[in-house]
């Protein structure tokens, strides 16, 4: 703080507590408080409830009862497979439009307003949206059917067809959360100085290496940013897989859902969401560990 | 050569807005559609008239009325709440040096790797002990847990915007630090804090988790839709969606033009 900021009085009459020392601290200290009480705090809990039992003595039984769980198994590669068909096509595709973005000269606005709808659009009404495609008498397969691929309504969202109701969700989430992603990249391009293509240009490097050795490197924070945050929200996939296809696809927030819903088991349902908090930490130090961001590169 | 590649990026483009827009027009016709139209085989692309049946049944059905008007409240308690404590932290953040600091920031950017079912769980079992279990108000108080991150790091920004020599000069001709924030910082931020009190609308607007293991007779409208999504016949299911998606469509609208200072920020 320089000289001419201390001097300045907080309120006309009285100074009191709050000084320019303490000024700070007091305009923390209703989030901070928040934040402990409705955040720190049930996170400490949920760690207490996933580990004892009634009786409050410590113990493994909540993570044993959901291993042996009928839908465990299931929930849990079905998660992961999402997570790991969904991210990367989201990635590319974010990556591509970006590029797009740039190359195209008039209604660059217009086009990032539609291509970010889907920012607001909560992943249950997605997943409601994309019933209305896939639903037995729905519009895609009114296609098929006009195509002559099949012949009348057919049921694709059942527990018969669990890969078509994959492929289901790994369509409606790519369609509603490519956009965060493509946000997030654009920012980070934004960043890029003109003046590093235009030089590159002189130098007669060509599109392609102008992407891998400016674009790419420039844009690693922000790909990182974008990994961590869609892969901790992947791995939270919940409404939309309810809403196609009820509990037909297993996951692991749904069956976090169903323990605490259906059967009023918090202890389960809280070792379910231990997991997943476990396997998000995980992935967030792998992807800032294989993206490493050096310093030097963000200025 | 040149030529060919213009065209093919617009037509790319172009791919890419159907893409996003056609399943939207698709549930919004499903929306305005008779019920018969709903179950009609093979399906029609247009419209073939617009009917207000589908939409009125699902507001007629019982308990649709008092979870849209949950959603309302517990959507704008957020908004005020997220807001009301997350813009003094973030103008601490932006204006002051102070021990602790990167901390805070630290602590803040890491709320994100928590998943909302590890918060919602514990606190169900408290808030039925202090007997606030199924309210609007602690709903509200979870997802402010979730918006409130977004809300400081947003605002922090907003006002590291703002040059602190106008502040600087205010307090020189006689303005306390309250009255110089009040006639000089506060205007030239108030459209970006209205655009991250509309983004927190929006999470809490969306969230189904939280809302609904919190709730069990004052439903949001997203836990009211989600439980009842194994049996409620597909028309009144599309309706839903349908009236999900509209505040989040006004809203992006109008936030447009904070979305990537905003998320350019709040992402780093």
């Amino acid at each position: 703080m320089n000289d001419a900021t201390s001097t300045v009085p907080v309120r006309s009459r009285r100074t009191g507590i709050i000084t320019e020392r303490t000024l700070p601290y007091v305009l923390l200290l209703p989030s901070v408080l928040f934040l402990l009480v409705l955040f720190g705090w049930p996170l400490a809990e949920a760690f207490i409830v996933a580990l004892s039992n009634e009786s409050g003595e410590w113990t493994l039984d909540n993570f044993r009862e959901m291993a042996d769980d009928l839908n465990f198994a299931d929930a849990f590669r079905n998660t992961v497979l999402l997570v790991v068909i969904v991210v990367p096509l989201q990635l590319a595709l974010a990556l591509g439009l970006a590029m797009l973005l740039n190359q195209l000269r008039r209604g660059r606005d217009i086009y990032l307003y539609i291509w970010t709808i889907p920012l607001g659009i909560s992943d249950l009404a997605a997943g409601i949206v994309w019933l209305a495609i896939m639903a037995e008498r729905g519009y895609l397969n009114t296609i098929l059917n006009g195509l002559g691929i099949i012949d009348g309504p057919a049921l694709w969202l059942s527990y018969e067809t669990p890969v078509v109701l994959f492929f289901a969700v790994v369509v409606a989430e790519i369609w509603r959360a490519t956009a965060i992603v493509l946000v997030i990249l654009v920012a980070g391009m934004q960043l890029i100085p003109r003046e590093y293509n235009e030089a590159a240009e002189m130098f007669g490097a060509n599109a392609w290496q102008r992407f891998i050795k400016i674009t790419l490197p420039v844009l690693k924070p922000s790909l990182q940013t974008a990994l961590i945050l869609r892969t901790i929200l992947a791995f939270e996939v919940f409404a939309v897989v309810i809403a196609l296809g009820g509990r037909n696809l297993p996951v692991l927030v749904g069956e976090a859902f169903y323990w605490q819903f259906e059967y009023q088991d918090t202890g389960v349902a809280s070792a379910y969401a231990t997991l997943i908090l476990v396997i998000s930490v995980l992935a967030t130090i792998f992807y800032l560990r294989v993206l490493r961001v050096r310093e030097e590169t963000l200025t | 050569m040149r030529a060919h590649a213009r065209f093919l990026y617009v037509a790319l483009a172009l791919v890419a807005s159907v893409w996003v827009l056609f399943p939207i027009y698709l549930i919004v016709m499903s929306a305005f559609a008779h019920e018969e139209t709903i179950f009609a085989w093979p399906k029609s692309f247009w419209p073939r008239e617009i009917s207000f049946e589908t939409l009125s049944f699902f507001f007629q059905v019982q308990g649709v009325w008092n979870a849209t008007v949950n959603s309302i409240l517990v959507a704008v308690m957020t908004m005020v709440f997220s807001i009301a404590l997350g813009a003094p932290a973030g103008y601490a953040l932006a204006r002051f040096r102070f021990f602790g600091k990167d901390v805070f920031r630290v602590a803040i950017l890491m709320t994100r790797a928590f998943p909302i079912a590890i918060l919602a769980l514990p606190l169900t079992v408290r808030f039925i002990q202090i007997g606030i279990y199924d309210t609007p108000f602690a709903v509200a108080l979870v997802h402010t847990a979730l918006a409130l991150p977004f809300a400081i790091l947003v605002s922090s920004s907003l006002f590291i915007g703002i040059p602190r020599e106008l502040e600087e000069a205010a307090w020189t001709m006689g303005c306390t630090r309250v009255e110089a924030f009040r006639k000089v910082v506060l205007p030239l931020a108030l459209p970006g804090m209205a655009a991250t009190m509309i983004f927190a609308f929006v999470i809490s607007w969306n969230e189904v988790f939280a809302a609904s293991v919190l709730t069990l007779q004052e439903r949001t409208l997203t836990a009211y839709l989600l439980v009842s999504m194994v049996e409620a016949p597909l028309h009144f299911r599309f309706a839903g969606g349908f009236f999900l998606i509209v505040p989040a469509l006004i809203f992006i609208f109008a936030v447009r033009k904070y979305l990537f200072s905003m998320w350019g920020i709040a992402s780093r």
